[in-house]
């Protein structure tokens, strides 16, 4: 029996993961073919009113933009299944070097967003759930609806005016560098970590508030009820572990935005992620770099999709042992 | 006016601030018409003694992930301020009056007829590796732009250049294709920093003020001073710090919470809140920097002059500085020279906006039913949709039907500057009157946008270049910005200034105009009060 339900999540696991691999391979074409469609190739847009006849060509040359798209396409998709992600067109660079602390500093963001974002959305929802209908129920929906209905960077223009201009306890600008310390980067990322914890609480909250609401008309919470167990031991206890799969679902979500959403949040905070280097290689046109982050954020999508589709049925004794 | 002389004093010697001075000023009824520029020179009337130390921070706009260390290949500020400013430097620099003065050149003179130029190079420079500066290195550097297949945004201004020989080690003799009277001015380009012979240009050693320690393109510059800089009495910091803050309330917060010193490109919404801010000065400098519709001469409708006047006559100047640039700029008179150079017509009458006279000309031209396709967009300039459409409306005052085509940011250089033929245009400006129409108005180059071709000024182009005669050559000019103003095919509605804001714990003498941030030069040239 153990080994079955290993065997068929192991099954589930590779199936997923082979999907996952061609959905890669087709988001590559797509980005290949998005950037090529757009007007200018990288030679005009590095030169951009200076640009001239001979010096265009000149850089077309050199980094075979002269061949044909097609050719290109099949050249970088043989060196990056070799490992191989190129060199950017604009300096040369290894990509991994571009993208690798720039990726460190997305996750750390992230990270650091996500342990306060989903713990307080958690909470929250079950609290709301607890007390539904009431007073508290409806101004923690109001607040967190209105959180999540300003665009972002309103949020965190808010957020410095406060912390950073009128009270001066955090810097508006989190241009972290390898020199900081570990506690100088927390205090530098506490803001924009707060911004999107007010942008992706929302979502989450509402969902296991809904979930746990929908589980709490079942007969066997009425069967809770009856037996007279408080109100607090059914919801944490008999409710919420019902109610994790969707749950899950909505913060596998939240937490992949944490990764791939936050272009806006790093330009106003001047934060060294990813974000701002695929906006100035989609402008530039510098193709191997937006190959590479953009696989880098679909691969996020898909893993965290994985993680949390493994354990809702790890969480759900009905997907666990399927008849 | 005696009383406004004892308040202007007193500002002066800080007894004042500058809101109680425009308080008692105003009691006064006198109207500041030249207020701004009072300000201008007050705030340097008395810089400080300059002082050595510090780290100078600086949050710019106009950096990218994509920047090099090849100066060849500078794209926009952050990199202009590295390279320029405070790594490299130029056989000539361009001072804050606007005049060429020796860098890494120690003197020089042509012969006459400005074909043959003989520099004398600085002796005892050193690069950054240790290396001493001579000739060889100055000619590496120059051809870095010249060579076949070069990638370099200099090279139509030293394709002029038809030889360089070195005559000595510390001399260095160049030939030019037709003589030159502004010559040293090429020299002074941003693209022509010079580094040491055989360098890929991508280490970042050069002769400047500051030695690159760390460097992150579009992210973070962090340089070190140089101790064996060759000039004395510059580069005062310490340390600098670079960094790309593309959004501009980014820049102002970091400015206003003292986690940047200086910040380049203001909003121009916002920047009359900033100049009440204690502890922050705003510097405004009016530049080269111009706002143009470009019609080609020699396509219809545009081929006949009476059109291109009815479009000049039907723009409103003065409300597209009030409305575009909110007022931090100058209204333009349709040709390119500012009233920072020298060589500006002063006498030339302002063209003035006339309904009348712009309906009477699109009569001449018998084209009153025509519509004129106006292609804009934001990358041609910050404001340009906003610049067209209400261009479209003055225009329609005098019976002239502008259609505003808005096309994609992306591609505007490429795919509709130099192709659409009524289109807007950003032009930087260059430093000298010759460098301006040699680039765009001259017959047959390749960025005269408005495929002008006028006889009478293709030939004085030629002699002024060649005039060694500063009165003769004003004279010149002061002709060539009439015609291009009457005949030409470029609408300059306005000069743009550019805006910058530093805490007040810096200083500086008067500041340069040809680009942002003095010059570029801020690293090198400004200083941290005692």
């Amino acid at each position: 029996m153990d080994f079955l339900k290993q065997n068929s999540i192991f099954a589930l696991v590779a199936q997923r993961l082979s999907f996952g691999l061609l959905t890669l391979f087709i988001i590559s074409l797509l980005i290949f073919i998005g950037v090529e469609a757009l007007p200018g190739d990288f030679a005009e847009a590095i030169l951009g009113q200076s640009a001239t006849a001979e010096t265009v060509e000149a850089f077309r040359q050199e980094l075979n933009l002269d061949q044909p798209p097609v050719q290109r396409y099949f050249s970088w998709l043989g060196g990056f299944v070799q490992g191989d992600l190129g060199t950017s067109l604009a300096n040369g660079r290894p990509i991994a070097d571009l993208l690798g602390w720039r990726f460190k500093n997305t996750i750390f963001l992230a990270s650091i967003a996500a342990l306060i974002a989903v713990p307080l959305a958690v909470i929250m929802g079950i609290a709301a759930a607890l007390y539904r209908n009431t007073f508290f129920d409806k101004v923690l929906s109001m607040t967190s609806l209105s959180m999540i209905s300003f665009p972002e960077f309103f949020m965190a223009y808010i957020l410095i005016a406060l912390f950073s201009v009128k009270l001066a306890w955090f810097p508006s600008i989190a241009n972290i560098n390898e020199q900081m310390s570990f506690a100088a980067k927390l205090n530098a990322v506490v803001l924009p970590a707060l911004t999107l914890t007010l942008v992706v609480m929302a979502h989450m909250m509402r969902q296991t508030r809904a979930a746990i609401i929908n589980i709490l008309s079942s007969p066997f919470i009425e069967m809770a009820n009856l037996k007279g167990l408080n109100r607090l031991r059914v919801v944490v206890l008999h409710a919420f572990p019902n109610a994790l799969s969707p749950v899950i679902n909505v913060i596998a979500l939240n937490l992949a935005y944490l990764v791939v959403g936050v272009v806006i949040v790093e330009v106003v905070f001047v934060y060294p992620g990813l974000g701002q280097l695929l906006v100035d290689s989609v402008s530039k046109r510098d193709i191997p770099v937006v190959q590479a982050s953009g696989l880098i954020f679909a691969a996020t999508y898909i893993l965290l999709n994985l993680i949390a589709d493994i354990l809702s049925i790890i969480s759900n004794p009905r997907l666990r042992n399927p008849r | 006016m005696i009383y406004l002389e004892q308040l202007k004093k007193l500002f002066s010697e800080g007894k004042l601030s500058r809101r109680e001075f425009m308080e008692r000023a105003a009691m006064l009824g006198v109207v500041m018409a030249g207020s701004q520029a009072f300000f201008a020179r007050q705030s340097l009337a008395a810089p400080s003694q300059p002082k050595r130390g510090g780290r100078l921070r600086l949050g710019l706009s106009g950096g990218s992930t994509t920047d090099v260390l090849d100066p060849a290949q500078i794209t926009d500020t952050m990199m202009r301020v590295m390279l320029y400013g405070a790594m490299g430097n130029n056989l000539v620099e361009i001072d804050h009056k606007n005049t060429a003065v020796p860098e890494l050149a120690e003197s020089w003179e042509a012969t006459p007829g400005a074909k043959k130029w003989i520099f004398k190079l600085r002796k005892g420079v050193e690069f950054h590796n240790g290396k001493t500066m001579d000739a060889d290195d100055i000619i590496y550097s120059l051809n870095h732009h010249r060579a076949e297949g070069t990638k370099s945004g200099a090279k139509v201004l030293v394709d002029s250049i038809v030889a360089i020989k070195k005559d000595d080690p510390h001399t260095i003799i160049f030939e030019l294709e037709s003589g030159n009277a502004d010559f040293p001015y090429v020299l002074s380009d941003y693209h022509l920093v010079v580094g040491p012979e055989g360098t890929d240009f991508k280490d970042g050693v050069f002769t400047g003020a500051y030695v690159v320690k760390e460097f992150e393109p579009g992210v973070r510059g962090f340089l070190t001073r140089n101790p064996n800089y060759f000039k004395s009495d510059r580069g005062w910091f310490d340390e600098i710090e670079v960094l790309g803050i593309s959004d501009v309330n980014a820049r102002t917060n970091a400015l206003k919470t003292g986690q940047i010193d200086v910040m380049n490109r203001c909003e121009l919404k916002t920047v009359h809140l900033m100049k009440r801010m204690p502890g922050i000065n705003i510097m405004q400098q009016n530049g080269n920097k111009h706002y143009t519709f470009a019609m080609h001469t020699d396509v219809a409708p545009y081929n006949n002059n009476d059109v291109r006047l009815a479009l000049k006559y039907g723009i409103n100047r003065e409300q597209l500085v009030k409305t575009i640039l909110r007022g931090y700029g100058t209204v333009g008179n349709d040709h390119p020279i500012s009233m920072s150079n020298p060589y500006f017509a002063k006498d030339l009458p302002q063209r003035q906006y006339d309904p009348d006279k712009a309906r009477f000309h699109l009569k001449k031209a018998g084209l009153e039913k025509q519509e004129f396709s106006l292609h804009v967009a934001d990358s041609a300039y910050v404001g340009a949709v906003d610049a067209g459409v209400l261009y479209k409306e003055q225009a329609g005052k005098a019976g002239i039907n502008i259609k505003v085509v808005r096309e994609p940011n992306d591609g505007y250089w490429s795919n509709v500057w130099l192709k659409k033929p009524f289109c807007a245009v950003y032009w930087g400006g260059r430093p000298t009157a010759d460098m301006m129409f040699s680039t765009a108005y001259a017959k047959g180059v390749p960025w005269n946008d408005s495929h002008w071709d006028n006889q009478r000024f293709n030939e004085l182009l030629v002699i002024a270049r060649a005039e060694m005669d500063e009165k003769k050559r004003a004279t010149m000019y002061a002709e060539m910005q009439q015609i291009v103003r009457d005949d030409g095919g470029v609408i300059i509605p306005m000069f743009s200034a550019d805006l910058s804001a530093a805490t007040d714990k810096i200083d500086h003498n008067e500041l340069g105009a040809t680009w942002e941030l003095d010059g570029c030069q801020a690293p090198e040239r400004w200083w941290f009060k005692g």
